[in-house]
């Protein structure tokens, strides 16, 4: 009882927060200048993800791109401009259906980009599926949820199911570690990496072991991980658990490589582990900020700083809904549309399968240094 | 099992260090049932709040990795002032407003105990909203550092440079894992003594042992029950810099199973019993850790517990049984 009441509490601020800003929402990018030719169908694209809570940011990140793309656009059709609905879930499951019905309901939205998260996904996308509505994630990695048959879903990146491999790779070839130690949280995303991971890597697994969410000592596990004399240590789960686990390898003299997946790509793991953090590898279907020159600066010029985790995935997301705009398409046409879409994008070719999945799969390595995450490169 | 023989030393000194804060957070747990017969739930929050007070201190004064050694025991010394004063005045402030209106009324205990569950909440929930709380009052711009992303983990600065002292069975024994387990004994001798020998340690153990003879006998119970409650709290802070310098980061829900952990280890030792929750959370600490080298990390909680059930069948007053009130506790 004590955890459900935990969960009240903030989710009632949350409602009241929603309330007070959705009046708002609508209007907070500049509203379309005039009406413009009689063609024009005064059309919105909708951003779906955490724009505010705990997970803001990479929800800002993806709107950023979003942004971007937006502007290049309106740029381009000043008399016919396209505007951005927010649709802010906090990545909360439980808030996602009713913003789902939402974006539904407001005929002018085309298409969204999103939803962000696997969780938020699988709780929306059924309406969405249903009403025909088309959405891009650039973000959700969760493979289960191309097999929904949703006739309306669509990935700009890879899953899990590709990430997997990739980081086996990265741990035989560029590592080259020969014991390596897998450690997994339980949870749908750590523990189906980390079995991806296992299963690849084979006899040179050394040992294994599962963790809760929310632990924060992790004496035994350190303790299996040195013992095993492993070079290389997989974690399959998210910065909260990764930062004290590796604090605690590097306290107890562990010197091995720390691999981790995109779930740890985020600055707290940083500021949070530290020194301990230095070294660490992480991979991610995420596309790095100097793989698209033209891209990044333009970033930079607006926002001030580099594209960050998913932004280009973002830009490319909105950028097909914009296309479809400008080709005439409305939201009974957009499906079609974004079905046959086969233009290069600033992270990659954008081209899906039958299931809504790009065809061109990218996995990328980063590495924290000074205290930054920095790309090493695509792992091939 | 291979496992646990290899690595019987790494995994005590593990456990043990972790066992040193079950036990600090459990004697809180003790004393307040002792006087009261209440199981203060809101005693978690108080560990918390010690958490972050140590850990705030530490970055007011600017604490990071390379200090000199002077240094270092500075910061570590503001650690215990800020974490004890924040966690007694907590564990005080819950007591004057959670618990006596209550008791003035005479509510059953019961109420007592939903009012402390209440309160837990409270607590938590204003150190996970304290970035919107401070936003309310205006003060965002000052206090950024200490308040944002306050649902997130916060870690404390690498202050202490753990290094191996010496090594025995193959585990090289850390500074830090010296200071916590001898730190976490010497606190609970001081407090041991002050119970059995001081004026007001022995006003507790009157009102422990039985509350209307005590009140005849001229003891203030009010002002021996809000003692009490501090010395529980101040505990609480010491443990919460242990923690801190073991664990490295804290979190506003980090005190919710720290707290069932020491409230095991309380039950386990004979709550009630000063020396038992002593026992109990070092008992606790080992447990938890062969179970997890013997059946998996995964079933670390799962090995806690029924380690307690079991010792309950056999022991149902726990190891040491009750004596808060008895002479030789």
């Amino acid at each position: 009882m004590r955890s459900t009441l935990k969960f009240a509490v903030p989710l009632a601020v949350a409602a009241l927060a929603l309330g007070a800003c959705g009046t708002t929402g609508g209007t907070s990018n500049t509203p379309a200048a005039s009406g413009g030719a009689a063609a024009c169908g005064d059309y919105k694209i909708g951003m779906f993800g955490a724009l505010t809570g705990p997970n803001a940011n990479l929800g800002i990140y993806i709107q950023n791109g979003v942004n971007l793309a937006l502007d290049d656009y309106n740029k381009k059709h000043p008399d016919c401009k396209v505007t951005l609905e927010n649709y802010d879930s906090q990545g909360d499951p439980t808030q996602a259906p009713a913003l789902a019905k939402k974006a539904i309901d407001d005929k002018k939205v085309v298409g969204i980009v999103g939803p962000a998260f696997s969780g938020e996904s699988k709780a929306a996308n059924p309406a969405f599926a249903e009403a025909g509505l088309v959405h891009i994630t650039p973000s959700a990695t969760n493979p289960a949820l191309a097999e929904n048959g949703w006739k309306t879903f669509f990935r700009v990146l890879g899953n899990d199911a590709t990430q997997g491999p990739a980081a086996a790779k990265y741990i035989k070839d560029t590592v080259k570690a020969t014991k390596v130690f897998v450690i997994d949280d339980a949870s749908e995303y750590g523990k189906g990496l980390a079995d991806i991971v296992r299963q690849d890597l084979g006899s040179t697994v050394v040992g294994n072991d599962t963790i809760q969410q929310k632990q924060t000592d992790f004496g035994a596990s350190v303790t299996k991980v040195t013992a095993s004399g492993a070079d290389a240590l997989f974690f399959g789960g998210y910065s909260p658990e990764a930062a004290p686990l590796i604090k605690q390898l590097r306290d107890a003299g562990w010197k091995g490589t720390f691999v981790v997946a995109d779930g740890v790509k985020d600055q707290s793991f940083i500021d949070n582990a530290q020194a301990a953090a230095e070294g660490t590898v992480i991979t991610c279907p995420c596309v790095p900020a100097d793989v698209a020159p033209d891209f990044q600066a333009a970033y930079k010029a607006k926002f001030n700083e580099d594209p960050n985790t998913y932004s280009g995935e973002g830009y490319d997301s909105a950028t097909i809904l914009l296309d479809g705009i400008a080709a005439g398409k409305d939201r009974a046409t957009m499906v079609d549309f974004v079905k046959a879409y086969d233009k290069p994008g600033v992270t990659k070719q954008l081209k899906f399968d039958a299931k809504g999945e790009v065809t061109d799969v990218k996995v990328f390595a980063y590495k924290v240094e000074g205290g930054k995450i920095v790309s090493v490169g695509e792992i091939k | 099992m291979q496992f646990l023989i290899d690595n019987f030393w790494a995994l005590t000194i593990t456990g043990l260090t972790l066992g040193a804060v079950y036990a600090l957070v459990a004697l809180g747990y003790t004393l307040v049932y002792g006087v009261l017969r209440l199981i203060n739930f809101a005693h978690s929050e108080v560990f918390m709040y010690g958490t972050f007070a140590a850990l705030w201190v530490v970055m007011f004064l600017g604490g990071k990795a390379g200090g000199g050694t002077g240094q270092v025991i500075f910061w570590i010394a503001m650690m215990f002032v800020a974490a004890m004063t924040m966690s007694g005045l907590i564990a005080v402030l819950l007591e004057r407003f959670a618990y006596r209106p209550l008791r003035k009324r005479n509510a059953p205990p019961l109420i007592a105990l939903i009012s402390a569950i209440g309160a837990s909440f409270v607590l938590a929930e204003i150190m996970g909203l304290r970035e919107k709380i401070v936003a309310w009052v205006g003060l965002e711009d000052n206090l950024r550092a200490y308040v944002r992303n306050s649902r997130n983990a916060v870690g404390l600065p690498d202050i202490v440079a753990k290094e191996p002292v010496f090594t025995i069975g193959g585990y090289a024994v850390t500074n830090v894992d010296i200071f916590v387990i001898v730190g976490a004994i010497t606190i609970m001798v001081i407090l041991d003594q002050f119970v059995k020998r001081s004026r007001l340690g022995r006003g507790i153990r009157a009102v422990a042992q039985d509350p209307e003879a005590a009140a005849l006998m001229g003891v203030n119970r009010d002002r021996v029950i809000q003692v009490t409650f501090l010395v529980g709290g101040v505990m609480a802070g010491a443990a919460a810099v242990f923690y801190l310098l073991r664990i490295g980061i804290t979190r506003y829900d980090a005190g919710f199973l720290l707290g069932v952990k020491a409230f095991t280890a309380a039950v386990l030792g004979g709550i009630g019993n000063l020396r038992g929750a002593l026992l109990g959370g070092f008992v606790l600490g080992l447990a938890e850790n062969y179970g997890s080298a013997i059946v998996g990390t995964e079933w670390k909680d799962v090995v806690a517990f029924v380690l307690l059930i079991v010792i309950l069948l056999f022991r149902p007053t726990g190891l040491l049984g009750e004596s808060l009130g008895k002479a030789r506790a």
